[in-house]
């Protein structure tokens, strides 16, 4: 028994929003199912409901859920469909959208903004996003 | 006695929203010894060489993270200390003792929150429970390991926002040695600082992020490579969720492996490093060396790493 998950919505990673499908089987979670079809979409974080990088909204379907960080989601959102794919149960084909995201803190040197002219950092745009200080 | 003041990192309580899951973890599979449950549900743990009662303490809630770190002082009298000093600086806040025997067979515990959001806990008493030899003629290690079985609880790594004034809280007051640190951009602020009570490359290290009291990891100590290895073996043998590993760092050069406990607080196991008296210079990374500096082999930034916190 499996039932399929679909991304609705660009999610991290993908060309399109059709593009983003995958099965998962009765006895594993949403992004247990993901990542052992070496699919993308969901951020992956800690896989244990702690982190919150993995955040979802189902749009559609029937599931259930594991004990799940309050800090990452808050009991009325969990009435709205908010879960944590590494708590996600589907009990039916489900359509869900990506929330969470890998936090910006450090980001790839390519990604990054170089800070102003400077010589020195000019052509190796800093690896460490500190704009939050500004 | 030499080494004087702080002695080391004596506990790390955690966060876990699964306390049968968690006790598996932190006993089946890293092979830490329960010493204790208390009558609010925690379960306190050891390392098998580790002679004091405790030195990771679970909680069961709803959230994930580190509730506190604990250190312990040489003596009373270090402790009434370094209480006033911490006071008279005005570094930390929420001070307040925490009465003996909160924790069993501790003493009274000062508890203080840094600049970083991090609750920290000072006390000079704990029970010695041993490690399972005798201290006359022992041997090497006892009977009856399981798992990994790291030696000791060795550090922290913590995320927040205000690094400067916690390094000036560590380092001025409490005496600690900054060994290695990552600078960033043309003004060479500090990101990242990582400092010792002892000779360690560190007994705890801070990532400045906006922020206020996240957890990235506890580490614990293994023997050699090969152990870390066999960690990497027992993490898959027991679907353990795995981080990144087995690889090497930069900074402190340690070998190392990084997996989640059940509630997704990171736990890391590594052997290696340096011995850190307090006059070896300061090891300094730039940002744009960082992927090396944090993995050695990858040389590249691993987002996975750097962003998931509890």
């Amino acid at each position: 028994m499996s039932h399929r998950i679909r991304i609705v919505g660009l999610a991290d990673g993908l060309p399109s929003s059709e593009s983003a499908s995958f099965e998962v089987r009765a006895d594993e979670h949403a992004l247990c199912g993901m990542e052992r079809l070496g699919r993308r979409g969901i951020p992956v974080g800690c896989r244990g409901g702690g982190c919150g990088v993995c955040k979802v909204q189902v749009v559609a379907g029937r599931y259930h859920t594991n004990k799940m960080s309050r800090d990452c989601v808050s009991s009325v959102e969990e009435t709205q469909g908010y879960a944590l794919a590494c708590r996600l149960y589907p009990d039916t084909d489900l359509d869900i959208r990506v929330v969470g995201k890998m936090g910006r803190a450090f980001t790839k040197a390519e990604l990054s903004p170089s800070q102003g002219g400077d010589s020195v950092t000019a052509g190796k745009s800093p690896a460490f996003d500190m704009s939050w200080r500004n | 006695m030499a080494l004087t003041g702080v002695l080391r990192p004596g506990h790390v309580a955690l966060r876990v929203l699964d306390m049968e899951a968690s006790i598996h973890h932190y006993t089946h599979v890293m092979g830490l010894l329960e010493t204790a449950r208390d009558d609010q549900g925690r379960v306190f743990l050891k390392a098998w060489d580790e002679h004091d009662h405790h030195s990771v303490v679970l909680r069961e809630t709803d959230s994930a993270g580190m509730d506190y770190m604990g250190w312990r002082v040489d003596s009373n009298a270090t402790l009434e200390k370094f209480a006033k000093d911490i006071e008279e600086s005005g570094l930390a806040s929420e001070l307040s003792w925490v009465a003996a025997d909160e924790h069993p067979q501790t003493g009274r515990r000062f508890r203080f929150t840094t600049s970083t959001g991090h609750v920290m806990e000072l006390y000079a008493e704990k029970g010695k429970v041993g490690n399972g030899m005798p201290t006359l003629n022992p041997d090497i290690y006892p009977d009856g390991l399981k798992g990994m079985s790291p030696s000791r609880f060795d550090h922290c790594l913590l995320y927040g926002d205000d690094l400067d004034n916690t390094m000036k809280l560590f380092i001025e007051i409490l005496g600690f040695t900054l060994t290695e640190q990552v600078i960033a951009g043309p003004d060479k602020l500090v990101i990242s600082a990582f400092m010792t009570c002892s000779n360690k490359p560190h007994d705890v290290a801070f990532i400045r992020q906006p922020c206020k009291g996240k957890f990235h990891h506890a580490s614990f100590l293994l023997d050699n490579w090969g152990e870390v290895l066999k960690a990497a073996d027992l993490i898959s043998r027991n679907r353990v969720s795995l981080d990144i590993g087995p690889t090497r760092h930069g900074i402190t050069r340690g070998e190392t492996i990084y997996f989640f406990d059940p509630s997704g607080n990171r736990n890391e196991v590594f052997s290696g490093g340096y011995i850190s008296y307090p006059d070896r210079p300061v090891l300094t990374w730039t940002d744009d060396e960082l992927g090396r500096a944090i993995f050695y082999h990858d040389r590249k930034l691993n987002e996975a790493f750097l962003s998931v916190v509890t």
